[in-house]
């Protein structure tokens, strides 16, 4: 299977200027590669630093040193290599529309859209008609057990889970070649996390390379084709 | 718009800098801005968000610095070379100001319906009948009923002048929009509307958009990018999530951290 994602020697540090410019370490010398169809979890304890690799490769957070490569998705220029660590902020937004998806663990709801418009948000980005979205919307609404009453009702008031689960629904809804998972299950039940596992699944079965942050252990167990370990990258400055 | 279009800058601006006698208003600014693009401008009082919003729209010349605009035919043109009847023209059709205070924006003495109806009118358009429908197409994208039509503005609550100088504004089919604390001095509700109003339009008409806020949520909600000013500094920009998420200078981590939290 062809290699959708490769971190290269990948470091990151805060500094704090508020706390008279303290330099946080966060990982360095990150290496390593995501294929076509593959899961890879990454493991170690809180303050590892596992969100902020995932946060890098979306280019949520900046990467200092190194090199993101991704291999673009659908769009006028398929199949190209590009470092997401010097990406203009153009195109870090074009990838994040055709190539890459961030299921996070809280939904940032907008004031007035409903919770399916919100899931469907990302296919129609992706070129489809509102009513394909909403149809595919309410599919994974379903499934994911959020009650039906809800769907047209803006998620501001649902409870945190079914925010998660709007969540989830938005973040599986298109297809993106790479798909990074913020701890999908947590606060899930067990049935809702069955069909987490199953979505992941379909996804590997289309070829999606993941990159994932799961603490639940039965999931992870389930999902996972590699687990890396992130205590290994040490940022220098720390060891 | 043809991938074409996508591909050029729609307008590209190159160190500009203005003074007021000898204090600087902003200094040295130099970016591009593509076509379906949102950026804000964020920085507090007397950063020269302002003054650097009012150089881009052509309504206060820069001491020094090109400003170009990719007219319609394709061709990039320095405003400042521009004559005054092409630089009025481009205003009034392909361009859009909206104003904090909705009263600066409006003709408070007209009629809603004329309101929007009279940019209409400057773009050549002559029909009684397209106008008022026009008009009042507009009137109901924006939410406002149709039988405020023939109301004057002076009668609308704060937050429907509001969406009455958005109608004003995109009516003409604008590529370019420009706006200066749109949500500024509404209570919570009001703004949640517009922003939602504001964020649909854009998206829907593939606006590019010029923003100057001095919320962060708002930049958040409308913005692709940030820009975040300091005494006439452009001081931080990048991708607005990553500007705010993971900010870089001292200045803009202690704007990010004084956000309450809700």
């Amino acid at each position: 299977m062809p290699v959708r994602l490769y971190l290269n020697n990948v470091g990151k540090s805060f500094t704090m200027h508020l706390q008279g410019g303290a330099v946080i370490p966060v990982v360095g010398n990150v290496e390593f590669s995501v294929n076509a169809g593959e899961c890879v979890v990454l493991g170690g304890p809180s303050g590892a630093g596992k969100s902020s690799i995932l946060k890098m490769i979306y280019g949520n957070y900046r990467c200092d040193e190194g090199q993101i490569l991704v291999t673009t998705g659908a769009g006028e220029a398929g199949g190209e290599i590009v470092n997401i660590a010097g990406a203009e902020p153009r195109r870090i937004l074009q990838l994040r529309q055709d190539t890459i998806g961030y299921v996070s663990q809280f939904l940032r709801t907008i004031p007035r859209v409903s919770a399916e418009d919100v899931v469907a948000e990302p296919l129609v980005a992706q070129g489809a008609n509102e009513a394909e979205g909403r149809e595919k919307a309410r599919e994974l609404l379903s499934r994911l057990n959020v009650p039906e009453r809800l769907w047209t009702l803006p998620p501001a008031t649902f409870s945190g889970g079914e925010q998660q689960r709007v969540n989830i629904a938005r973040g599986f809804i298109a297809h993106y070649p790479i798909l990074l998972l913020d701890e999908p299950t947590a606060s899930l039940d067990a049935a809702n996390r069955a069909v987490v596992v199953r979505l992941v699944e379909e996804k590997k079965a289309e070829g999606v390379a993941m990159v994932g942050i799961l603490h639940d252990q039965d999931v992870r167990n389930e999902i996972a084709d590699r687990i890396i370990d992130v205590t290994s990258f040490h940022a220098e400055d720390a060891a | 718009m043809t991938s074409r279009d996508r591909n050029e800058p729609l307008l590209q601006v190159r160190n500009v800098t203005r003074y007021y006698g000898e204090r600087i208003g902003c200094s040295n600014v130099s970016f591009d801005l593509w076509p379906g693009e949102v950026l804000a401008i964020v920085g507090e009082s007397g950063s020269g968000k302002t003054t650097l919003l009012n150089c881009l729209s052509t309504r206060l010349a820069p001491t020094t610095g090109a400003i170009e605009y990719r007219m319609r035919d394709g061709a990039m043109r320095n405003l400042y070379q521009l004559g005054e009847a092409e630089r009025r023209l481009l205003m009034r059709t392909d361009w859009g100001f909206v104003h904090q205070n909705a009263a600066d924006g409006l003709r408070m003495n007209v009629s809603a319906g004329a309101n929007v109806g009279e940019r209409l009118m400057a773009v050549g358009e002559r029909h009684y009948g397209n106008i008022r429908t026009s008009a009042n197409d507009w009137l109901g994208r924006v939410e406002i009923a149709g039988d405020r039509i023939d109301d004057d503005p002076r009668s609308f609550s704060g937050g429907m002048r509001q969406r009455l100088q958005i109608a004003r504004n995109l009516v003409t089919h604008p590529r370019l929009v420009f706006m200066d604390e749109p949500t500024g001095g509404l209570d919570v509700s009001v703004q949640a509307r517009l922003l939602d109003l504001l964020r649909r339009l854009v998206a829907d008409l593939g606006l590019s958009v010029v923003i100057v806020t001095h919320d962060l949520a708002v930049a958040r909600l409308l913005s692709h990018r940030l820009m975040v000013m300091r005494q006439g500094d452009v001081i931080e920009t990048g991708l607005t999530d990553q500007v705010l998420d993971d900010p870089r200078e001292p200045y803009t981590q202690l704007l990010v951290s004084s956000i309450l939290q809700v």
